[in-house]
């Protein structure tokens, strides 16, 4: 690395207005004046935008023709335009890492009210800046190759559509669902809008594909249980659950189903929100992929007691796929992306009291409606109370849980549209009188709005209000029907508090992040919202990557969608990680840590700081030595270090003094 | 005598923020247009844990008023266990240095995420207006030998 | 040719520079053979007279050892570099302000009062008499010199060329120093005599040490039966040696006590207090904030721990909001 002393820099200043963006609160032309007075400063431009073109042939020219050999950009945040104008100035003959951006845009021009200060604070960062730039020295970009192979984790839609994008692309995936079936919440409805697609026609034929694709492995019952490694490589640990059935020996005819010394179902079934019954070996539908059953171990007798006659394992005699031995194991592989697909769980109404969801039998949440409705599910797509009778009254109430400051100030974005497919299906099935109790109606995709129009025709009833409370009535309405629940509500419309009768309330609960998924982001590094979504990298112009370059996002665990977005994000993130891997390797920021050699006493206080386990001690000349590979540039060691002779790249000791005297200089 | 009134003594506040959460928290608020306190300069740092006790102690005697590190949340650190790191040094050195005079409300430890710009306004806010009740960090100069102006006096 | 002279003298100290000297032992006749001692107030009768009768850089070099705390000691420090070719400072206390320095912490009024009006100290001082710049006796009038409002290094007051550190000096460092001096095979001016590495490098338990966090609470040498083959550090002392200069061929170790820091620091540290706080409470195996701060009261002064010998040197040099008698502060 060519290491020229300080007092060579030949600095070059340009001052971004960035439109009116910087210009309008800073004053562009003194920061520039000012620039021209500090240390090492040759020429200070300013100029309108600096990201474009003529901007970064400015730097170019002025490189070439003043000899200049560091730049300083005032401008946006570097997180935004650092590469660029690092590649501005390689492409001018100048090593990329002599540069250094200072932020007057988003830490100043953007958040100071007066501009007198903003000049001062702009004045600060761009001292900073020169007087850091003074000491950098040229560094080469380090990369690092990427494994083809790409893990999804999560086997919903999103997850499923990654698949098979990345895996019709010629490049291997491994697809980790945590329960026995893939499909996810998508599979437990009944009919999707806004076209009414049955929601079992559109998935399964997916679903099939991804068991059939020979690039597919899929792990369903697994769980992550820990990532190691880098973007390229990421060593994956799965925790592989025991079924009690032999995956490669089961053919699906699930006789052993039926042997069972159940003769029928006792134990609720998860996939029906437990409004029916199943077995303890039972599938969760009977598309399910893979068609493999599942013994529940708190439920089989067998496996409590040891004392069944296994009427099951007769059934299954010729292909003995029954094992009650099966344990738990652990799978291990390498993979060079990550997709996370891990969806949403519904909001639990039993919060809301006052809905009296759990507390009277006929109030029910938005996917238990699904299951009625749908053919196979617990009623046979009757919809009905109970009691088993027709409900005559139906409300819907919107917005549960969502854009509420008490649970989830959010919009769950696809509530309304789901609430309006509900009022017409139930209203075409039963004729009930169906009342959607609203607060907004949201209805901005395609055929979205024309669906309100059409259900608005079909006489369902639209009350705007908020329900503010359930409870039975006191006295039946009329001598037919069973006591109605009654929803005090405050019609805006109208203006004033109503009470409606209705025999069935269903409860349009919010989208919201798994409870399991504080614990998954941990493992994969990344952040999330104030909510608990996990967090894109920018939500305009990278919705599908995260902080770390090797994981990407796809589906509702990004933040609540409804499915033709979610396929879309799924595809998107699929393009990305097929870029990555495609691409072959990527570039890292050449910003790892050193130890100097002769400085290094061999003290041990950087070994044990390193979580990567990038430092090591040479026994032989007792001293400390950082692993380049290993080493992922967080500087603690160099933190850590009291002689110093650890140091990091980009970041070193002299470079951040140097700006902290910078800054405090001069304004 | 003038008639307006006397400015107020502005501090300046000199802060490391992590460019996983606590700088991009900062942009965030940036491009939210949220507006605060014009007192803090920014360094950026890859994690909370390259924030060395000396930077603080040497940004201090330069003539910063008070120091802020942003990192991320326990947990949550980009590098696993940096944050961590840093808590364990700022415990001591907040201690050291207020036997030496300097108030605990000049040194701050924020673990501030990526999506919480309101958040880091807030913090800036209350740091600004804490510091312009302490008044300025008076720390003696240093003397020069031969008679030479004593070194890093505060104004 | 006659042979170099040099001086010795002593500002704000205790003495044990001094015997450091005496300490050569046998290798003192070997710098008696080398150098003539022109100057030392401890051993010699040589006055201050004498000093300034000599011309400007007489003296070949100067060893002061000692803090700079009082009126006469500024002006003798002024006076020695005056005198001699090279001034070095000897010592921590002239190095970095030694433990003189952690006066201040606190303001002189408050150190005064501490010593003569309360009563706390073995005087009896019924009046609250404090020291005078003049008294007058029948005899005539004798006068003290006045104490500067704060402790200083000796670079603080006169440019210093080279550095003896430690408290005091090893014997074998002095011998080094004297002989390149004579020799005239010195570093760079500004240079500190001792090697530029951490005292780990020559500590006889490193290998002892382990590759972990290795510090689960902070224990006082009196609180623990200390092992006398393990690092210090993993018993829970409070050893320095991580970021204190070598060249004392690990005495207090040797000695089973852990480093306290009287080396100074490496070349490359800016503030020697805060880069041994660094290395000390990174190690320090917990990630709970209360836990944390729990076990940190375990070290109940670290301004004395980290800052015992160099306090001047900080970057934070005194307690804020002292006056240092320039009107700036």
């Amino acid at each position: 690395m060519i290491a020229e002393t300080k007092d060579q820099a030949r600095i070059g200043v340009y001052v971004c207005h960035c439109g009116t963006n910087i210009a309008g609160k800073v004053e562009v032309a003194k920061l520039a004046e000012f620039a021209e007075s500090l240390p090492g400063v040759v020429l200070a431009r300013e100029y309108k935008y600096m990201c474009s073109d003529p901007g970064q042939e400015l730097i170019q020219r002025d490189i070439a023709q003043h000899n200049l050999n560091r730049i300083v950009v005032t401008a946006c945040s570097p997180l935004l335009h650092e590469k660029t104008f690092r590649t501005a100035a390689a492409q001018g003959g100048l090593n990329p890492f002599l540069v250094q951006i200072a932020n007057v845009r988003e830490h100043v021009s953007w958040v100071t009210e007066d501009p007198t200060q903003a000049l001062h604070k702009a004045k600060a960062q761009l001292a900073a800046a020169v007087w850091r730039v003074a000491g950098h020295q040229a560094l080469q970009q380090k990369h690092v190759n990427i494994t083809p192979r790409v893990l999804i984790v999560g086997g919903g839609i999103a997850g499923i559509q990654a698949a098979l994008t990345i895996a019709s692309a010629g490049k291997e995936v491994i697809l980790v669902e945590r329960q026995p079936t893939i499909g996810g919440h998508m599979a437990m409805f009944d009919k999707t809008f806004p076209t009414l697609d049955c929601a079992a026609c559109i998935l399964t034929p997916k679903m099939t594909a991804v068991k059939d694709h020979p690039n597919i492995k899929l792990m369903s019952f697994s769980d992550v249980e820990s990532v190691e490694g880098t973007v390229g490589s990421y060593q994956v640990t799965v925790r592989r659950r025991a079924r009690f059935v032999q995956e490669d020996l089961c053919v699906g005819c699930l006789e052993c189903i039926d042997a069972c010394f159940f003769k029928s179902g006792k134990f609720e079934n998860e996939f029906d929100q437990g409004l029916a019954k199943r077995k303890p070996i039972y599938v969760p539908f009977p598309q399910a992929i893979p068609l493999v059953p599942v013994v529940d171990p708190d439920a089989c007798i067998e496996l409590k007691t040891g004392k069944c006659k296994k009427t099951c394992v007769e059934a299954c005699a010729d292909r003995g796929a029954i094992d009650f031995h099966q344990e738990e194991w652990t799978e291990q592989f390498e993979v060079g992306a990550v997709i996370v697909a891990t969806g949403y769980q519904p909001f639990d109404p039993t919060k809301i009291a006052h809905y009296g969801y759990g507390q009277y039998d006929n109030v029910y949440t938005a996917l238990e409606v699904e299951r009625l409705l749908n053919a196979a599910g617990p009623t046979n797509g009757k919809v009905e109370l109970r009691d088993g009778s027709a409900p005559r009254r139906v409300g819907i109430v919107h917005c549960v849980g969502s854009r509420d400051h008490n649970y989830h100030k959010f919009c769950s974005r696809v509530c309304c549209m789901y609430s309006l497919k509900l009022a017409h299906l139930v209203r075409e099935k039963t004729g009930a009188e169906v009342t959607n109790f609203y607060i907004d109606i949201r209805t901005p995709g395609k055929g979205f709005e024309e669906f309100y129009e059409r259900v608005q025709q079909e006489g369902v009833t639209f009350v705007r209000g908020k329900v503010g409370d359930v409870s039975p009535a006191e006295e039946p309405t009329d001598d037919e029907t069973p006591t109605p629940l009654l929803v005090q509500v405050d019609d805006t419309l109208l203006g004033e508090v109503r009470q409606v009768p209705v025999d069935m309330l269903i409860l349009a609960v919010a989208l919201e992040p798994h409870d399991g998924a504080e614990q998954l982001r941990r493992l994969f590094g990344m952040s999330c919202s104030s909510e608990g979504f996990y967090l894109e990298k920018h939500p305009k112009l990278a919705p599908v990557n995260t902080a770390n370059d090797g994981v990407f996002l796809a589906g509702t665990c990004q933040g609540p969608k409804d499915i033709p977005d979610t396929v879309a994000q799924a595809d998107a993130a699929a393009g990305q990680a097929l870029a990555l891997i495609d691409c072959g390797r990527i570039e890292l920021e050449p910003n790892t840590a050193w130890i100097d050699e002769e400085s290094c006493s061999g003290c041990k206080t950087c070994i044990p700081l390193c979580p990567y386990s990038a430092i090591s001690r040479d026994t032989e000349k007792a001293v400390a030595v950082v692993d380049e590979a290993l080493c992922k540039g967080c500087g603690t060691c160099v933190a850590a270090c009291p002689s110093g002779a650890a140091e990091q790249y980009l970041f070193t000791d002299d470079q951040i003094y140097d700006e902290i005297q910078g800054i405090l200089s001069y304004v | 005598m003038s008639d307006a009134p006397a400015e107020p003594y502005q501090p300046r506040i000199v802060a490391f923020f992590c460019n996983w959460c606590t700088y991009t928290a900062s942009d965030l608020a940036g491009t939210a247009r949220m507006q605060y306190a014009p007192n803090v300069r920014v360094v950026r740092v890859m994690c909370s844990g390259r924030v060395d006790p000396q930077f603080v102690v040497t940004a201090l005697r330069q003539g910063a008023d008070g120091v802020l590190i942003g990192g991320c949340h326990p947990g949550d650190c980009h590098y696993q266990e940096g944050n961590y790191k840093c808590l364990r040094r700022f415990d001591l050195l907040t201690r050291m240095l207020g036997q030496m005079g300097i108030e605990p409300q000049r040194l701050r430890l924020e673990w501030i995420s990526a999506s919480e710009g309101d958040r880091l306004r807030d913090v800036i806010d209350d740091m600004v207006d804490q510091l312009q009740q302490l008044g300025p960090l008076r720390l003696p100069a240093i003397p020069q030998p031969d008679g030479a102006e004593p070194v890093g006096a505060h104004p | 040719m006659s042979k170099p002279k040099v001086g010795f003298y002593w500002c704000a100290s205790c003495g044990g520079c001094e015997e450091a000297v005496v300490d050569l032992a046998e290798a003192v006749l070997q710098v008696v053979e080398m150098v003539d001692i022109v100057f030392w107030p401890c051993a010699m009768d040589f006055k201050r007279e004498d000093v300034e009768a000599m011309a400007d850089g007489e003296m070949a070099a100067c060893f002061v050892n000692g803090a700079i705390r009082s009126s006469e000691q500024r002006e003798m420090a002024e006076l020695c570099r005056r005198k001699s070719g090279l001034c070095v400072a000897f010592g921590s206390c002239s190095h970095t302000g030694g433990i003189p320095g952690l006066a201040n912490l606190y303001s002189l009024e408050g150190l005064l009062s501490v010593v003569y009006d309360n009563g706390v100290f073995s005087n009896v001082n019924p009046e609250g008499t404090r020291p005078q710049l003049e008294t007058s006796h029948p005899e005539g009038a004798t006068d003290l010199p006045a104490l500067e409002p704060l402790v200083k290094s000796l670079d603080q007051v006169v440019p210093v060329d080279y550095y003896l550190p430690g408290c005091p000096p090893p014997v074998k460092l002095i011998v080094e120093a004297v002989t390149a001096i004579v020799e005239g095979k010195l570093p760079p001016r500004g240079a500190v005599l001792a090697p530029d590495v951490a005292l780990c490098n020559e500590c006889p338990r490193v290998d002892s040490k382990p590759e972990e966090s290795i510090i689960t609470d902070f224990k006082r040498p009196h609180e623990v039966l200390i092992d006398p083959e393990t690092c210090l550090l993993a018993q829970g002392l409070l050893c320095l040696g991580p970021a204190t200069r070598c060249g004392c061929d690990s005495a207090c170790i040797n000695g089973n006590m852990p480093c306290t820091g009287c080396l100074g620091p490496i070349s490359r540290t800016r503030d020697f207090g805060a880069a041994a706080l660094s290395a000390t409470a990174s190690l320090l195996d917990n990630n709970n904030a209360q836990e944390i701060s729990r076990l940190m009261d375990h070290i109940p002064d670290p301004a004395g721990t980290f800052y015992r010998y160099s306090m001047p040197h900080s970057q934070v040099f005194a307690r804020a909001g002292l006056d240092n008698g320039n009107g700036g502060s």
